[in-house]
């Protein structure tokens, strides 16, 4: 079965379309990541595949179920980590994911309402190492800085182990350390079979973290499938590179006569590296929009 | 009690110390009580006029400010975002806030009475009264905080409201035409009744009147939660 299932998705806020018939699916226990520059539309569709928003037209499932109806059984399903986070600001992180935990609590759940106390308290206690903040699990949201408080909305949006885990842009603004301890935990949570559900403006991000992308400008979607698989796609050079061990970087087409002369230098062993020319994502997306990614 | 409005009450409780613009909503008209009936002493003054006075004006002003301010934030920070999509509905969401609010009000209201020196029926009587108004103020509150989108819209409709309800009955005891106005207000009728709480005289017109405000801001109040939701 399909984790998200989107088919001929179209959304407008007043006369503006935001989306323009966008059709994807995201397999089971895979990293999608939507790419796209601010405005794009990416957290428009998160908001209507999760259910905050009705989408004008089309349709789009999360776990076979219409996101239009989605109940609480399904919301627990799936895990949310929005731009603007939906953390209490006065509480501690580990009241904020306590609170949580208590919504979540289902009293009708013989195996939860036997749970006891220390056993929860132990959950978010290793929810809390997980992400890095047990030494700061009395500290309150409003004094944690960016990095720790992106954390903890990872943490929150993991607190109920779903199987879906929508992030929207979870590393934007964020020092290299912790874009790093980010991708880790997603990393581990696609371990875990978690489908992961990724918005980012950062091709890096993608291109390392993504089974497959969608490109999304202007509400449409440019292109699709696995960042290699694009970058490949619109590789119109057709260039080796090869830096000599002399310090000479030479450049050939892909021919035979760059075949022969490649086979030459290694029975010379006169090569330092050798790379290929594919395009990045940036230079993708520039090409098919002639705008950058970046924000 | 339901898990959703237990973690909502559990919450609110935890944050009461730390959001001071609502500890202060609610501790401040039980300490000018205590404050007032202590150092004023004067020989014209009618008897228990700080409690019954500040206790309506701790109707008017604690429930509303406070429910106002509460779901105002939660829309601004999108806290009530991440709670409708964890099933947390309205319904429960309002009844966590009100047994949160009136729980509070209440123990300041007994902390006025007791001030006061009411004991036994009148003490009884003063509360009830107390609970009316919590309950009215509370409902115009909720209708305010689902109105406005951030805090700042919220203060800015609650003020005007707040000092209709609060201040009006006591203007009304200085000018007659204020008082031809502030009549038809819950709060002046219930100041009406608590003034009078050895005999609790309930006239046909205080009867029409607080009905009528309570249907009232209950429409008020349906309509605007049916057309704005909690979180829209």
């Amino acid at each position: 079965m399909k984790a998200i299932c989107v088919k001929d998705l179209k959304h407008n806020f007043n006369e503006k379309t935001v989306l323009d018939n966008i059709n994807f699916d995201v397999n089971t226990g895979e990293i999608f990541g939507l790419l796209g520059p601010s405005g794009a539309g990416k957290t428009t569709l998160i908001h209507i595949l999760t259910g905050q928003l009705k989408a004008a037209s089309g349709s789009s499932f999360i776990l076979g179920i219409p996101s239009t109806n989605m109940t609480g059984e399904n919301y627990r399903q799936i895990g949310v980590m929005m731009d603007n986070f939906g953390l209490y600001e006065r509480m501690s992180c580990y009241d904020n994911l306590k609170f949580y935990q208590m919504i979540d609590k289902n009293k009708n759940n013989k195996q939860d309402a036997l749970k006891n106390k220390r056993m929860l308290d132990k959950n978010i206690e290793t929810i809390l190492n997980d992400v890095g903040l047990l030494d700061a699990k009395k500290t309150l949201v409003i004094n944690l800085s960016k990095g720790m408080t992106n954390r903890l909305a990872f943490a929150r949006a993991i607190l109920r182990t779903p199987a879906i885990l929508f992030l929207d842009e979870p590393t934007s603004g964020l020092d290299p350390t912790t874009v790093e301890a980010i991708h880790k935990m997603i990393l581990a949570e696609k371990e875990r079979g978690t489908t992961i559900f990724l918005t980012t403006h950062n091709m890096y991000e993608a291109e390392k973290l993504c089974d497959n992308i969608a490109l999304l400008n202007n509400g449409k979607i440019i292109e699709y499938g696995t960042p290699f698989d694009i970058c490949r796609r619109y590789n119109h050079q057709k260039k080796i590179d090869i830096h000599l061990k002399n310090g000479e970087d030479i450049s050939l087409q892909h021919n035979r006569e760059c075949g022969e002369q490649i086979k030459s230098y290694f029975l010379k062993d006169e090569i330092e590296t050798i790379h290929s020319t594919e395009p990045n994502l940036e230079t993708v997306f520039m090409e098919l929009t002639g705008r950058k990614l970046e924000r | 009690m339901n898990n959703h409005i237990q973690a909502i009450l559990w919450k609110q409780l935890k944050d009461t110390i730390k959001n001071k613009a609502i500890l202060i909503q609610f501790i401040m008209f039980p300490f000018m009580t205590i404050i007032m009936e202590n150092a004023m002493n004067m020989e014209d003054m009618p008897e228990h006029f700080f409690v019954n006075l500040f206790g309506i004006m701790y109707v008017g002003m604690a429930p509303l400010t406070s429910i106002a301010a509460i779901i105002a934030e939660e829309k601004e920070k999108n806290t009530l975002r991440v709670l409708q999509m964890c099933n947390v509905r309205a319904v429960e969401y309002l009844i966590g806030n009100a047994i949160y609010i009136i729980l509070i009000c209440m123990t300041g209201s007994l902390v006025m009475g007791l001030t006061g020196g009411y004991s036994g029926i009148h003490l009884f009587r003063f509360m009830l009264i107390m609970f009316v108004g919590h309950i009215c103020s509370f409902l115009l509150g909720a209708t305010i905080g689902l109105v406005s989108k951030n805090q700042m819209t919220a203060t800015s409709i609650n003020v005007p409201v707040m000092m209709i309800l609060s201040f009006l009955p006591m203007l009304s005891m200085f000018n007659e035409t204020i008082k031809k106005f502030s009549k038809f207000l819950f709060s002046e009728q219930l100041y009406l009744l608590v003034n009078d709480l050895e005999q609790i005289k309930m006239t046909l017109e205080t009867g029409i009147i607080m009905i009528c405000n309570i249907i009232l801001i209950i429409v008020i109040f349906l309509i605007i939660y049916k057309k704005n939701r909690i979180s829209s």
